[in-house]
């Protein structure tokens, strides 16, 4: 066998195996895609076999017609999205001039702050979340009603605890100190304040670590459970997650459930694609790889 | 306008002192190059001139302001890099232009402008790529562009042509020199590269170790180094040096011998030199004849080598010593190796150094 036969088969190998992956990750989805249009009788009865994966049998839009009936699914969607996109933009912003700020100026005391930044890292979110609790039920805020106090059941509650985060500030700090210095000075030189670097020498060069800095954001603000739990008592405000309580009251509902997982998915799918996207222009227009 | 003084700087990162120092005045639209072996703190130098290193002691002028503590921008300098540090992710209009951008100019004026630099640097067909889609020569242009785009009264390069090859070098360097009299500008320059320094620069200073030592014109320090170190640091093949003793002493000449070396008498101005200590006899290769006795001082030993190249010849003499001396000619001749030759020399084109003697600083 000649080594470019060896070469064909590996290859082979290779797609095989890849392509075995993304079907175990498919999988789930596909199951719940499919379930969702089964009634729960059916869809118990299939999942024990491989007809849970195949569009076969009894198929309709009842569960979501049944669904939409039994929560405002919509205004849930709403919510999360709402939340999630603002904290998204407002976390990549202010978690971005913080990495900028500890990477490229000097200035007393960073490293220190540096550290207890990264110290944040290994708090888990259960460990503050009563004192978290009891401090925003306490804060001032100035809206619609004027003066108020205390952010419980509102958006801003679920916004603004999570726009700064250690890990954020991290991926970007990292990612920061392995652009070449030599671009910074030559910007410093040429005349650019701090900002001007900041907007048009590192951002436009920080495409991929954008990207992963939004997905990994994105996906713990989408999944918020036990903190809106906490925080929001009224219907008006309630993320996806908490909303999925509504099905699980005395009779589960499978199909229903199916149904409103299916919905749900759907805003993160379509942020996956827009920003697969959005990093690969990236990539091509500035050539720098993450 | 833009007479640059160094005045005792220094510069330490904690224990490390990198530079001990140092004081050059440059001129206003001088080419002043700063040479040295790697390690000895040129980009240092460089850096804290143009506001990216900080400055540990000592006073930096620019003009008449004192500017230690003045940021990059407002030090009036622009600066090309080793790397180029072009922006990848702007076309070469906007990576020219990007000085005039963060400044506030006007589109006319940045088009009017970048169309000047582009024109100077023969490189208009270049100006919508993006660097990747750049020759190594032609990103040191879109560098050098960006530089000159602004009229900046100081420019810095740090090693610009380190990265390109032997002939786009040459061409390169010669465009810097004629870029230099075009914007009568002063230039900073950093290299490692004799020739280059020896090519472009009003002025040389030669570091070491963080210190001066020795500054002067090019042929200045060709013919007069100060120091052991400056002369076997410029000059290729670089000079020969012999061990020697002093027999005699003679108002300003010395009087030397050595094994294989006649007595011969050279100018002593770097000494004082004591009859019976050991000194070093500098011989440049081009100032050794072979085999035709015009000078008074004469040395001995048979050909180890001989390379021929044409407009001149390189021969390696193993001295009675065992110590190799080179002498280059400038014709083309024929040597066998292992054959006897004499080599002689100029007494006036002799230097004499102290043995491992510390460094003097600033000849002039
Ligand atoms: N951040 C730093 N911390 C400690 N020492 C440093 C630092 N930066 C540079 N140095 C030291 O300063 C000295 C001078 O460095 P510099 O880069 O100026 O040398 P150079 O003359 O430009 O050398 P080359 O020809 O290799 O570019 C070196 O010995 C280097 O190790
Ligand atoms: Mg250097």
């Amino acid at each position: 066998m000649t080594t470019n036969d060896n070469h064909g088969l590996r290859l082979i190998v290779r797609y095989l195996v890849l392509i075995l992956i993304a079907l175990m990750f498919c999988f789930p989805l596909v199951f719940m895609i499919i379930s969702s249009f089964k009634p729960d009788q059916q869809l118990l009865l299939d999942s024990g076999n491989i007809r849970a994966f195949l569009p076969v049998g009894d198929l309709s839009f009842d569960n979501y017609s049944e669904a939409f009936a039994r929560a405002p699914i919509a205004l849930f969607i709403f919510n999360s999205v709402f939340v999630t996109a603002i904290t998204v933009t407002l976390s990549l912003l202010l978690c971005s001039t913080a990495g900028f700020a500890f990477t490229f100026m000097e200035w007393r005391g960073r490293k220190l702050a540096l550290s207890i930044i990264l110290a944040t890292l290994i708090v888990p979110f259960q460990a503050i979340a009563i004192p978290l609790l009891l401090l925003a039920s306490k804060l001032p805020w100035i809206g619609m009603d004027g003066l108020t106090w205390g952010w419980l059941n509102s958006y801003h509650v679920q916004i603004i605890p999570f726009i700064a985060d250690g890990l954020t500030i991290y991926l970007f700090a990292q990612y920061f100190k392995d652009l070449p210095g030599e671009l910074i000075e030559a910007a410093r030189v040429e005349g650019a304040s701090w900002w001007q670097i900041y907007r048009k020498v590192v951002m436009p060069l920080s495409g991929p670590v954008l990207a992963t800095a939004a997905i990994l954001k994105f996906l713990a603000m989408y999944n918020q459970y036990l903190w809106p739990l906490m925080v929001v008592q009224e219907e008006g405000y309630r993320p996806v997650m908490v909303g999925l309580q509504y099905f699980f009251q005395l009779n589960i509902a499978w199909g229903e459930v199916m149904a409103y997982l299916s919905l749900i998915t759907v805003p993160v799918l379509a942020f996956y694609l827009y920003l697969q996207k959005a990093f690969i222009a990236s990539i091509a227009s500035t050539g720098v790889k993450g | 306008m833009a007479r640059i003084t160094l005045k005792g700087l220094k510069k330490s990162y904690g224990n490390a002192h990198v530079i001990k120092g140092v004081d050059i005045d440059i001129e206003d639209g001088e080419f002043c190059v700063f040479v040295g072996p790697s390690g000895c703190g040129k980009s240092t130098l460089l850096r804290m001139i143009a506001g990216l290193e900080d400055i540990s002691g000592g006073d930096l002028n620019i003009g008449d302001l004192r500017v230690n503590d003045l940021p990059p921008k407002d030090r009036g300098v622009a600066m090309v890099f080793q790397s180029y540090a072009i922006f990848p992710h702007m076309t070469v209009r906007e990576n020219v232009a990007f000085g005039l951008t963060v400044s506030g100019a006007s589109k006319q004026e940045k088009e009017a402008k970048v169309a000047e630099a582009a024109r100077i640097l023969q490189m208009e067909h270049l100006l919508d790529r993006r660097p990747s889609q750049l020759s190594g020569g032609q990103r040191q242009r879109v560098a050098i562009g960006r530089a000159i785009v602004r009229k900046p009264r100081v420019f810095l390069f740090d090693e610009p042509l380190s990265n390109l090859d032997a002939a786009l070098r040459m061409d390169m360097r010669m465009e810097i020199g004629k870029l230099h009299q075009q914007l009568g500008a002063t230039m900073i320059y950093v290299t490692h590269d004799q020739v280059e320094a020896m090519t472009l620069a009003d002025k040389i200073v030669v570091l070491k170790d963080g210190l001066v030592q020795q500054i002067g014109a090019p042929m200045d320090l060709y013919h007069n180094p100060s120091n052991l170190f400056v002369a076997g640091f410029l000059g290729a093949p670089s000079m020969n040096f012999i061990t020697v003793q002093v027999t005699a002493i003679d108002g300003d000449k010395v009087l030397v011998s050595g094994p294989g070396l006649n007595d011969v008498a050279v100018s002593g101005k770097r000494g004082p030199f004591t009859v019976g200590q050991t000194a070093i006899l500098g011989l440049r290769p081009q100032y050794l004849g072979v085999n035709d006795d015009t000078g008074l001082g004469k040395l001995h030993g048979k050909v180890a080598l001989s390379e021929r190249l044409g407009a001149e010849t390189v021969i390696e003499v193993t001295q009675a010593s065992g110590l190799p001396v080179i002498a280059t000619l400038s014709r083309d001749v024929v040597f066998d190796v292992g054959s006897d030759v004499n080599l002689s020399f100029d007494p006036d084109h002799a230097h004499l150094f102290q043995p491992d003697e510390s460094f003097t600083k600033n000849a002039h």
